[in-house]
C-alpha cells in the first residue's frame, strides 16, 4: 500500500515572494524522511503541495509511482497529520478516527474493525467516547495520527506534529512515533524545525533554507558532512571562525585548522567547529584561550573561551576532563573536526551568527 | 503573661491585612450588589413591563375572546400570511447568508470591507425607506416594473414584495452570527476532512455546518423573530388590503385603529410569545448539547 514520494523542481511563489523553489527530492518507500528548516524555509507549503492543499507554479509530485501534481487532496490518498491536530471537535474520538473510513463508504462492520485496531495501536481505547476538547495535547496528537492511518493512506505527512507540546509529552510522543513506524512502516514525510527530532527521527534528512534544498542525507551525512555553510550552522551548533586558506588549512591569526584542502589558495573561508569537539588540551593544546564563563548542564559544561584574537568559542565538555580549569584561567584547546567552507561573498553571516549564539 | 496581652492588643500585619481584604470584599460585594440592582431595573422597566402589560390586557376579557379573536377569518389570513413571509424569508436569508457569511470569512478579494459593512446596511436604513425603495424599482414607473408586468407577475400590493423587503431587512441575522464563528474556526479541519476523503460538499455537511451550529440556529431564530416583527415596508409595499395583503403585524395596526384593542392585544401577544419561545428554546438546546460535549 505505501510508496514512495518524488518531487522534481517544486517551486511556488506567494506574490513576489519565492517560498518553495526548484526543490527536487524523494522520499524513500516505507522510510521517515524529514524536512528540517528554520520558520519561513519554504518546508511546510512544500509539503503542503505534496498533500494537495496548495497548488504548485511548477514542478512534478509523484506518489507511489503515480503523477499527482494536478490531482485534487482527495484524490491522493495521503495521511496529514496538522501541527494542531485540526481534530473534528463536535465527533468523538471513536468518530474522529471513523470519519476517513465513512466518506469512503466503508461498510460498519470493517469501520468498527478499523477503528478498534487503530485505537490500540495510539493507545487510545479507553478515550473512545471522549470529545478533543476533554484530551491533553499529547492524546490529541494520537488520535490525529490514528485518524490520518485509517483509510490506508499510501503516505503519511507530518507538519510539525510536535510543535505545540511541551518538551516532555514532544520526547515521549517522538519516541512512540519512532516505535509505531518500525511497526507499521508507512511512508513518512516530516516537517520539523527541531533538528534533534530530524536527526532522531528521520531515515533522510532534507535541509531547507530560503525555498530551497540545501542538503540531503543520512542524519549522520548532514551533520558530520554538511554541504552547505548553512548546514554546518543550523543542524547541531557550532563555533564559526572566519579566515583564510593557505596552505590547506584555514588560516586563523595565531592558529590554524585542517579541511581546507578542497578550496583554493588565499580564499576567505569560514570554518565550523561544534562546541564538543572543542577539548581541554592543558598546556600542549594548539590553542590558547582563557575561560570567561564556566555554566553546568549536568554532565556537561559549557565553556565560554576568548581567543588571543578576540573571538569567543563555546565548548561543551564532559565534567570529568575539566582537570579544574577555573574561570580567568589561561588554557590550550584543540579544535576537532573543523569543517571548513568558501566565505560566499553575498553569504548573510549574520544570519548564521544568530542561528549559533545558542550554542 | 502580662507580655503576652499587650501583643494581643496590637494588630499584627497579619491581621491588617486580612481586615483590608475583608474590607476590599464587603466593597467588592457592594459594587456588584449595585451593579446587579441597576441591571435588573433597567431590564424589567423596558423588557418585562412591557411584556408583562401586553399579557395582562391580552388575557384581561378572558379566554373566550381569544377563541373568538382565532376564529375570524382576517386573524387567520393575517397570520398565514405572516407564517409564509417568515418561512420565505428564513429560508433564503439562512442559504444565502451562509454562502456570504464564508465568502467574507474565507476569502479575500478588493472591496471586502465595502461588502461587509454593506451587509448591516438593513440594519441602519428605517424600514420605511425600504419600502419606498421597493416601490421605486417596482412600482408603477419604476425600474423593473415593465419586465414584470409584461409577464403578467404582479409584484406591488402582492406577497412577491412583501417578502423582498422583508428579506431585505432580515439579511444582516445569519451572516453576522456565522462569520464570526466561522472566522475564528479556521480552514484545518476544513482541510483535514479534504485529506481524508471527503468531498467539499461531504465537508461542508460534515464538519463546517456542524461548527457553525448553534451562531447559525441563533442567527435564523433572530431573522425568523425579525420577519415576524416588520411592519414599516411591509405597510408601504403590500398597501394592507384587509384579507388579502394583511399580515399580522398589519392587521394589529388596523385593530387599533377600528377601536378593537382586543384582538389587537392577543395577536401581539401571540406574535412575541412565538418570538420569545423561539430564542429561549434555542438558548435552553444550546445549553443542554454543550453540557452533553463537556
Amino acid at each position: 500500500m505505501s510508496g514512495s514520494i518524488e518531487i522534481q523542481g517544486l517551486t511556488k511563489s506567494f506574490g513576489s515572494f519565492k517560498a518553495v523553489d526548484d526543490v527536487s527530492f524523494v522520499a524513500e518507500d516505507g522510510k521517515v524522511t524529514a524536512l528540517l528548516g528554520p520558520s519561513g524555509s519554504g518546508k511546510s507549503t512544500a509539503l503542503r503541495m505534496i498533500a494537495g492543499l496548495e497548488r504548485p507554479d511548477s514542478g512534478r509530485i509523484t506518489i507511489a509511482g503515480e503523477d499527482q501534481t494536478r490531482t485534487s487532496v482527495q484524490e491522493r490518498r495521503v495521511g496529514f497529520v496538522f501541527q494542531h491536530y485540526a481534530l473534528f471537535r463536535h465527533m468523538t474520538v471513536h468518530q474522529n478516527i471513523e470519519f476517513g473510513l465513512r466518506v469512503r463508504k466503508e461498510d460498519q462492520a470493517k469501520r468498527r474493525a478499523r477503528v478498534g485496531e487503530l485505537l490500540d495501536l495510539v493507545h487510545m481505547t479507553p478515550f473512545a467516547d471522549r470529545y478533543p476538547g476533554q484530551l491533553s495535547g499529547g492524546q490529541r496528537q494520537r488520535v490525529a495520527l490514528a485518524r490520518a492511518l485509517a483509510p490506508q493512506p499510501k503516505v503519511l505527512l507530518l507538519d510539525e506534529p510536535f510543535g505545540a507540546l511541551d518538551a516532555k509529552v514532544r520526547h515521549d510522543l517522538r519516541r512512540w512515533l519512532d516505535e509505531l513506524h518500525r511497526e507499521i512502516g508507512v511512508t513518512s514525510l516530516l516537517v520539523t524545525h527541531d533538528q534533534e527530532e530530524a536527526l532522531e527521527l528521520a531515515n533522510t534528512v532534507v535541509v531547507m533554507h530560503e525555498g530551497h534544498v540545501e542538503q540531503v542525507g543520512s542524519p549522520s551525512d548532514v551533520y558530520d558532512r554538511p554541504a552547505t555553510p548553512f548546514v554546518a550552522g543550523f543542524v547541531g551548533s557550532a563555533n564559526v571562525l572566519h579566515g583564510s586558506v593557505v596552505d590547506g588549512h584555514v588560516h586563523l591569526g595565531s592558529f590554524r585548522l585542517p579541511g581546507a584542502s578542497h578550496l583554493e589558495e588565499g580564499a576567505p573561508a569560514t570554518a565550523f567547529v561544534r562546541p564538543h569537539d572543542i577539548r581541554v588540551a592543558g598546556e600542549e593544546g594548539d590553542v590558547k584561550a582563557v575561560i570567561e564563563r564556566l555554566a553546568s548542564l549536568g554532565w556537561l559544561t559549557r565553556i565560554t573561551l576568548r581567543l588571543d584574537s578576540g573571538e569567543t568559542l563555546v565548548a561543551h565538555v564532559p565534567n570529568e576532563e575539566l582537570h579544574g580549569a577555573a574561570e580567568g584561567d589561561r588554557i590550550g584547546v584543540d579544535l576537532r573536526n573543523p569543517k571548513a567552507f568558501l566565505a560566499p561573498e553575498h553569504q548573510d553571516t549574520s544570519a548564521l551568527d544568530e542561528i549559533t549564539a545558542d550554542t | 503573661m502580662s507580655a503576652t496581652t499587650t501583643e494581643r492588643m496590637a494588630p499584627t500585619p497579619d491581621e491588617d491585612l486580612t481586615r483590608i481584604r475583608n474590607a476590599d470584599a464587603r466593597r467588592g460585594r457592594l459594587v456588584r450588589g449595585v451593579m446587579l440592582t441597576v441591571g435588573l431595573i433597567y431590564v424589567s422597566v423596558l423588557l418585562l413591563a412591557p411584556l408583562a402589560g401586553i399579557l395582562f390586557y391580552a388575557l384581561k376579557a378572558g379566554l373566550g375572546a381569544i377563541g373568538q379573536t382565532f376564529g375570524l377569518q382576517d386573524v387567520q389570513h393575517a397570520f398565514l400570511l405572516t407564517f409564509i413571509i417568515m418561512v420565505v424569508t428564513v429560508v433564503v436569508t439562512t442559504v444565502f447568508g451562509v454562502v456570504v457569511a464564508l465568502v467574507l470569512a474565507r476569502d479575500r478579494f478588493p472591496g471586502q470591507r465595502i461588502v461587509s459593512a454593506l451587509v448591516d446596511l438593513p440594519l441602519a436604513i428605517s424600514p420605511v425607506v425600504v419600502g419606498l425603495m421597493a416601490v421605486l424599482l417596482f412600482g408603477r414607473g419604476g425600474l423593473f416594473a415593465p419586465f414584470f408586468a409584461a409577464r403578467g407577475i404582479q409584484i406591488m400590493f402582492a406577497l412577491p414584495a412583501m417578502i423582498l423587503v422583508t428579506v431585505f431587512i432580515s439579511i444582516p441575522f445569519v451572516i453576522r452570527e456565522v462569520a464570526p464563528v466561522l472566522q475564528e474556526l479556521g480552514m484545518e479541519e476544513e482541510q483535514a476532512a479534504w485529506t481524508l476523503g471527503a468531498s467539499r460538499l461531504q465537508t461542508f455537511f460534515r464538519v463546517t455546518l456542524r461548527n457553525i451550529r448553534w451562531g447559525l440556529l441563533y442567527g435564523i431564530a433572530l431573522s425568523a423573530a425579525r420577519s415576524i416583527g416588520e411592519v414599516g415596508a411591509v405597510l408601504i409595499v403590500s398597501g394592507a388590503i384587509q384579507g388579502r395583503t394583511e399580515t399580522a403585524t398589519l392587521y394589529i395596526l388596523r385593530a387599533f385603529d377600528q377601536y378593537q384593542p382586543q384582538q389587537a392585544y392577543i395577536v401581539a401577544l401571540t406574535l412575541a410569545a412565538f418570538s420569545i419561545v423561539l430564542l429561549i428554546g434555542i438558548e435552553l438546546f444550546k445549553r443542554r448539547r454543550s453540557a452533553e460535549a463537556a
